[in-house]
């Protein structure tokens, strides 16, 4: 695997709001076809991670962004999605006033001759992907309806077929199970293994190691802001795992300490 | 919540759309309000409102402040608010009447006056976003700024635009056509029509909605929301330098001190348009249509031979219910 180019290589990132250093020196890779599991207690810097990797935050002086096996200046959303990182946010990312065609192609419109938006086109598309990828039959579901009119897995859904629809080659779901009902939840494992059967790559954010171990082939663990360790599968049962995601919370050490 | 909806399995499985009133029920609401309005101005005064006459002089005052509220709509729509405009209204005319009276050609000094309320925007929304201010306190400040500005410049004194160089953008700007209607209600229907395709069918206007909506979704899917603050202050600066220009025209003469007394007839004009004092939602159609309803209750109470100190009152009224039926309208529409 490592013969491969990785899709998204950090190298030394780190990340400082004001005094608070949220990331240091944070180097990882992922590769095609490979889904990795980031794994953490509250406050380990997933979700500054997720968002350094997307552009929305930029990384302190020093670090670097290389996707594919080029060097990324000048990161940010729209080129991160524009090359082909969506991200399923824990807090959904929707505009809930708005209606769900446009929360779709929220940032990424498509447009016509003279730059006009192709609003129809944009409708029939929400629509057809609501109906085939999201199963949805409910009548509160219709491209013009506002997504404050929808239910929580509804709006997951919604999120879910805009990171599907674009294609993306490496998609970031950071901890997308969250509020969802059982089979909502089912739904979201399955979109995780059909990235991978496709040969594209996610990063999976979950809280529930019972969620994130089936589903993944490595993991990484996060704690305060450094990478403090990396599995294959093979490598680690998931009752070893879970006792070294105490050890971490408790001594900030993966291995016991002999 | 989510799981409950789950289990309970749709009675059926056609998608239907909103209904109409969802739709339009806030558009529907502000229409209502004009006509009962108007209903009521032809009941108390029907030698008035019977005639043409009337019409003819709300097309001819309402667009000098219509023009304003219109692009305001979209900085509302942002969540941002400008109350420097009228001050960017009399700044920018008076650069035009400068400029045309140095000896620099006309529409020169139309460009020049555009620009420099277009400039004027962009000074807003740069500090906006740039320091992250609240643009009520911001643009309280450029009020003051730009029309002291335009004070200092003129030495209190206007300009007079009556000599014939000025015939020719005097008829474009404020000439009368088909039967007398003042050219300035084209030009507001033409600025409501371009900026009704700006917000609903371009990428900048989507962005616009999306910026005020939620404006941390917004930037996490890559929409460059300063940006999109930045060009409605631009855009709303640049028309209150045309509403400027036609407001000095219609009276031939350019008073330093104009635009006061504009700000809250534009301001209400958008609130009773239904746009959302929160962000997110909002109608340019909605605006003009508002803006209609404030002219005619300033002409019609005193046509109606109403004692004109009763204007206020009847103002109040109109705007405290509109906005009352609004929020009851939208409460409605979100179930």
């Amino acid at each position: 695997m490592s013969s491969q180019t990785p899709v998204i290589q950090l190298k030394n990132v780190s990340k400082t709001f004001g005094e608070v250093r949220s990331l240091s020196d944070v180097s990882l890779e992922i590769y095609p076809g490979e889904i990795v599991g980031l794994l953490g207690d509250n406050g380990a810097g997933k979700s500054t991670l997720v968002k350094t990797i997307m552009g929305f935050h930029e990384p302190d002086a020093g670090g670097e962004i290389w996707f594919k096996g080029e060097k990324i200046t000048d990161w940010s959303v729209a080129k991160a999605r524009a090359l082909g990182i969506e991200t399923i946010y824990q807090e959904r990312a929707l505009c809930e006033q708005q209606p769900i065609w446009r929360n779709m192609f929220m940032g990424r419109e498509v447009t016509k001759k003279f730059g006009l938006l192709d609003v129809k086109g944009m409708r029939a598309e929400a629509s057809r992907l609501m109906s085939e990828h999201m199963g949805f039959t409910s009548t509160a579901v219709h491209p013009d309806n506002t997504v404050q009119t929808m239910s929580g897995g509804e709006k997951q859904g919604v999120a879910i077929t805009r990171a599907l629809y674009f294609d993306a080659e490496l998609v970031i779901l950071d901890e997308p199970t969250v509020g969802l009902s059982l089979s909502e939840t089912k739904k979201t494992l399955d979109f995780i293994q059909s990235i991978k059967s496709s040969g594209r790559s996610a990063i999976f954010i979950d809280h529930n190691i019972f969620h994130i171990y089936p589903a993944v082939d490595r993991m990484i663990v996060l704690d305060r802001g450094k990478v403090a360790g990396i599995y294959n599968k093979s490598e680690i049962t998931m009752d070893e795992l879970i006792e070294s995601m105490y050890r971490v919370a408790r001594t900030g050490n993966l291995k016991e300490q002999k | 919540m989510s799981a409950e909806k789950d289990t309970t399995a749709p009675k059926s499985n056609a998608v239907r759309p909103p209904s109409f009133w969802r739709r339009f029920g806030l558009q529907l609401g502000i229409w209502s309000v004009g006509v009962v309005m108007w209903l009521a101005f032809v009941a108390l005064a029907p030698s008035a409102f019977m005639h043409k006459g009337i019409y003819l002089a709300f097309a001819s005052t309402t667009p000098i402040f219509a023009l304003m509220a219109i692009p305001l709509t979209l900085v509302v729509i942002t969540g941002e608010i400008d109350l420097s405009f009228p001050s960017i209204m009399a700044l920018s005319t008076c650069a035009f009447s400068e400029a045309a009276q140095s000896g620099l050609s006309i529409w020169l000094s139309l460009v020049i006056g555009l620009a420099l309320g277009f400039l004027c925007g962009l000074i807003n929304g740069y500090l906006v976003t740039k320091f992250n201010l609240p643009s009520l306190v911001i643009t309280i400040g450029t009020q003051f700024l730009f029309l002291g500005i335009d004070l200092a410049w003129t030495n209190g004194s206007g300009v007079d635009l009556t000599p014939a160089k000025y015939n020719t953008i005097n008829k474009i700007l404020v000439g009368r056509t088909f039967g007398g209607v003042a050219n300035q209600f084209w030009w507001a229907v033409l600025v409501t029509i371009l900026l009704w395709f700006l917000l609903n069918r371009t990428r900048f206007g989507s962005h616009v909605f999306l910026t005020g909506d939620n404006k941390i979704s917004a930037q996490l899917m890559g929409v460059n929301i300063k940006r999109i603050k930045i060009f409605t202050f631009a855009i709303l600066g640049a028309c209150a330098a045309l509403a400027g220009m036609i407001g000095s025209f219609e009276v031939s003469f350019f008073w330093p001190t104009m635009g006061g007394g504009l700000l809250l007839n534009s301001v209400a004009a958008v609130f009773l348009g239904g746009t959302s004092v929160f962000g997110g939602t909002g109608s340019v159609v909605g605006t003009f249509v508002g803006a209609f309803i404030i002219g005619a209750i300033n002409a019609g109470i005193v046509a109606a031979g109403v004692n004109a100190f009763y204007t206020q009152i009847f103002f109040g009224l109109v705007i405290i219910v509109s906005v009352i039926m609004q929020a009851i309208i939208s409460k409605r529409i979100k179930k």
